[in-house]
């Protein structure tokens, strides 16, 4: 299999250290890389699920809106931030394979590596606590 | 093609008593190819004495740079064919996010840091921003990659017909890995590297002394080995030694890092004036 982009190399090493959930995407929407905290948040894990092609990932969460009403894959910020190159961000709700619906808030913006390369997107998933 | 060593030493160039076998010049090699074309890779202080080699017939220079930290560019403003205007000198190397090529080199050869001026340079001067699309020079075919080095750096993968050469230098693959290395996909310079018959790499630090410099950009000699062997090279220069290390600790540390790793192929603690001939030509 063929050498990741630096750019990608590098940001995979920083979040697989961060505390805070990062899903990381290329260019072509393939999931490459979600660190430990994601798993948690995505009730899967990355060593079994390894890559997954956009149609596959997009669609593995069940996201909500504020209203219960669902947020088409489309309409996610990882997917704008990928296909529209630029920063979204929005609160929703998220339930993964194991049922858990978690109020979460995500923001994605685009990866631009040297020479203004399109290298992917890039998702940080905040909790939000209720209490 | 032949590979000579003009300067294996990293950070700042280290004369004396202590450093006679393996040099004190600051990084640079030469590669002529079998036809007689010349490249050099990076412009660290060996190169003034390989300008002062290279034959008066010569007409055109191609020099790769990697990076533009001063032990990779210091050389430069001392390279002969500069001087010369018959001969054509072009300068490959790496732009930033905001400044071009020509704009880095400016900020070195331009008052106070150098008297004379890029612009002032007699040669016939040409300057291609890399990393790009493989290009050829001569007989060589030249692929060039980003590498994990702070600031832009690339390493190159030369290659003829029958030999590849990769320069691999300033480079800390193992940066953010906790069990070095991770395939090679996940591995920076792996495709520049990949069945290189000679790597030349980055191996500045002992083991001991890269946990004290994890992020500064540069390699233990282990891990240097283990690099060559993930890329499944046929030999490894170590290269780029740190300014601290004498010969004595230049033998010493590869003896041990060669008993560590156990690599089933060459590993040579990159000396100036070694040469190496690749392939049959």
């Amino acid at each position: 299999m063929a050498q990741q982009e630096i750019e990608v190399i590098l940001i995979r090493q920083l979040a697989s250290y961060l505390a805070m959930p990062i899903v990381i995407v290329n260019s072509i929407g393939t999931l490459l890389f979600y660190n430990e905290p994601a798993e948690q948040l995505v009730a899967m894990r990355f060593e079994e699920t390894g890559e997954m092609p956009e149609d596959e990932w997009a669609n593995a969460l069940m996201l909500t809106d504020e209203h219960d009403m669902p947020i088409a894959p489309e309409a996610s910020p990882l997917v704008i931030a990928l296909h529209e190159r630029r920063p979204a961000h929005r609160a929703m709700w998220s339930q993964g394979p194991d049922g858990v619906r978690r109020h979460v808030e995500v923001t994605a913006f685009p990866l631009i590596g040297q020479a203004g390369r399109a290298l992917g997107a890039v998702a940080i998933f905040w909790e939000v606590k209720h209490v | 093609m032949i590979v000579t060593l003009w300067g294996t030493r990293g950070s700042l160039a280290t004369p004396g008593a202590a450093t006679t076998r393996y040099g004190g010049n600051t990084s640079c090699a030469s590669v002529y190819g079998p036809d007689g074309t010349v490249l050099v890779l990076d412009a660290g202080t060996g190169i003034r004495p390989l300008g002062m080699a290279l034959p008066r017939s010569l007409r055109r220079v191609d020099i790769c740079l990697t990076h533009l930290h001063l032990d990779h560019i210091q050389g430069l403003g001392f390279f002969a064919p500069l001087y010369n205007p018959a001969v054509e000198v072009h300068i490959w190397g790496p732009a930033s996010t905001t400044l071009s090529l020509r704009d880095r080199l400016m900020r070195y050869l331009s008052p106070p840091l150098f008297p004379i001026r890029l612009r002032e340079l007699p040669c016939q001067l040409s300057l291609h921003e890399t990393p790009c699309a493989d290009f050829t020079i001569g007989e060589f075919r030249i692929a060039s990659a980003l590498i994990c080095h702070p600031g832009p750096t690339v390493g190159y993968r030369i290659t003829t017909a029958d030999a590849t050469l990769a320069y691999v230098t300033d480079h800390e693959p193992a940066l953010g890995v906790p069990e070095f290395p991770l395939g090679g996909e996940w591995t920076s310079g792996y495709d520049l590297a990949a069945e290189a018959d000679l790597l030349i790499h980055d191996a500045q630090y002992s083991s001991e002394e890269y946990a004290q410099y994890v992020g500064w950009g540069h390699s233990s000699l282990q891990h240097a080995i283990a690099f060559a062997a993930l890329a499944r090279v046929q030999q490894v220069v170590l290269f780029h030694h740190d300014p601290g290390h004498t010969d004595q600790d230049i033998d010493r540390l590869t003896a041990e890092a060669i008993a560590a790793t156990r690599p089933t192929f060459a590993v040579t603690p990159g000396a100036e004036g070694c040469v190496f001939e690749l392939g049959s030509r």
